[in-house]
């Protein structure tokens, strides 16, 4: 009888994919949008004192800001990392590389977000010399040394995970890599908003990804009629 | 040969020697209370060291330059008493030299590291780590929040591991990459080091300090002029140790009162 049940619901839930195979050879890809909103308050973002490293205190006007929790107009949340986190079934790993520079003492773009396996390409475009360290806990962790004017470091992480990034040398450099297993992925900008370009029809869970704030995940269907829209709002405070 | 080998001797030392006298290549000026100590220690350690260097090198020259006539047969006299009053007569001469010097350095030494500061000082915490110092001020409340490894967070200038979530006397606290302090006012710094050894070292205040991790340090001093100085590590901590400096900005009492108001509203 048990056995029977189980088969049952077996059944069923083949019956739910072929459906979704079905949605998939009618419809076209579609695009994921939304934006990422916080409510409650940020903590105070705080000026960078480079005043040890004057070749990068000089490139910068005013003072570089943290970028632990970056908002903007209308309770937008920026550098939020949305990406299908299941539901894709992955393709080949693109064969450009992500690029991530060191400028001015700092980290551009403060979240890199790479497909496993795919090459980042690491640049130094300081007159002092920087030491990348992913603090990686899955992938293996290094850091490695980088003088002015080196040539880019080449580097592939082969599992999925955010890691942080520090500078050895100048500690308050600071990002994330963001390994992710699929090719559908965008960080939220300045207005908070995000687009998941060529999504092909499915069923999908969506995550988004703050590094003070967590995460949080919602289903999407694409392909069943209006463009798919989701909305994340993650609750900040200040301290 | 061994008349050129002694006019060799002679400009080596007479050089070396005007270089020191005439203060080419010297400190930087000092600019601390206790620092006219350190640098009378300083010039005496040299002139005594200088005169004996001078002297035995002036020596040497002259004892080669009558010798290089070759003349293997001049009487060579005995010292009187045979070798035991050379070496007594040496351990005396190098030996109360080395205890006087001791003896008054310490002293100067003590003044500095051993006194407690004044009462009243301006109360600075220092956080050393690879490869930079950051300073941190009690801030309108007068207290310093306490401190927590855990929470040290640098790309978020969490700096010293303060909870502001909990602790409502770390919410004020000012954290700086620059040490801001007035001129002719009493200075008290407490040193924590996060990971490694370093050093906390100023030529101009005439102070070099070590940070030691698990220890707190204390240190003060004076500062008597206005003016933006280097402060270095010299305890090699590290790859980016070459790297490791940050700057003591010397100023007026209503230029830092300004300072910490515009620092306590970030």
């Amino acid at each position: 009888m048990k056995q029977l049940a189980s088969l049952t619901l077996l059944a069923i839930a083949a019956a739910g994919t072929t459906g979704a195979v079905r949605l998939a050879a009618n419809a076209p890809a579609d695009t994921i949008s939304g934006t990422v909103t916080y409510t409650g308050t940020l903590p105070k973002m705080k000026p960078i004192d480079m005043a040890k490293e004057p070749s990068c205190a000089a490139e910068h006007k005013t003072p570089v800001m943290t970028e632990g929790a970056v908002g903007g107009p209308n309770s937008s949340l920026e550098d939020v990392v949305v990406y299908i986190s299941a539901g894709d079934h992955g393709g080949a790993t693109p064969k450009t590389a992500v690029r991530y520079d060191q400028h001015g003492c700092q980290y551009l773009p403060h979240v890199a977000v790479m497909e496993v396996n795919q090459e980042l390409e690491i640049y130094n475009r300081d007159q002092t010399s920087h030491n990348i360290h992913p603090l990686a806990k899955v992938n293996p962790e290094w850091n490695k040394s980088q003088p002015p004017g080196a040539p880019p470091l080449k580097e592939t992480f082969a599992k999925a995970e955010f890691i942080p990034v520090k500078c050895n040398i100048h500690p308050w450099m600071h990002g994330y890599f963001a390994v992710l297993n699929t090719s559908h992925s965008a960080v939220s900008g300045e207005d908070g908003s995000f687009s998941l370009k060529g999504v092909p029809p499915g069923k999908y869970t969506v995550t988004a990804w703050h590094e003070r704030f967590g995460t949080q995940s919602q289903e999407v269907t694409v392909g069943a009629g209006a463009a798919p829209k989701v909305n994340f709002v993650f609750k900040a405070t200040p301290y | 040969m061994g008349k050129l080998f002694a006019a060799v001797v002679t400009t080596i030392t007479l050089v070396t020697a005007a270089i020191f006298a005439m203060r080419i290549w010297w400190m930087p000026p000092d600019i601390s209370v206790l620092g006219v100590g350190i640098d009378q220690q300083l010039t005496e350690t040299l002139a005594a060291t200088g005169a004996m260097f001078v002297g035995t090198q002036l020596l040497l020259a002259a004892f080669v330059w009558r010798s290089s006539d070759g003349n293997s047969l001049r009487a060579v006299k005995a010292f009187p008493g045979g070798p035991l009053p050379i070496i007594a007569a040496a351990v005396l001469l190098v030996g109360a030299e080395v205890l006087v010097l001791t003896l008054v350095g310490s002293k100067v030494w003590a003044s500095i590291y051993m006194t407690p500061p004044e009462p009243g000082s301006i109360q600075v915490d220092v956080q050393a780590e690879q490869f930079a110092y950051y300073f941190r001020y009690p801030g309108p409340d007068g207290r310093f929040g306490p401190v927590h490894a855990d929470k040290i967070d640098e790309g978020n200038a969490n700096y010293f591991g303060l909870d502001p979530a909990n602790d409502t006397t770390a919410r004020d606290d000012i954290v700086a990459a620059t040490l801001e302090v007035p001129v002719n006012k009493p200075i008290s710094l407490t040193l924590h080091a996060k990971d490694v050894g370093h050093s906390f070292y100023v030529p101009d205040l005439r102070l070099q300090q070590d940070f030691v991790p698990g220890i707190v340090v204390p240190l003060h001093f004076t500062a008597t002029k206005t003016g933006k100085y280097e402060l270095v590590c010299t305890q090699l901590c590290g790859l980016g140790h070459y790297n490791m400096r940050a700057y003591i900005q010397i100023v007026t009492q209503e230029q830092f009162d300004q300072w910490l108001k515009d620092n306590a509203s970030q």
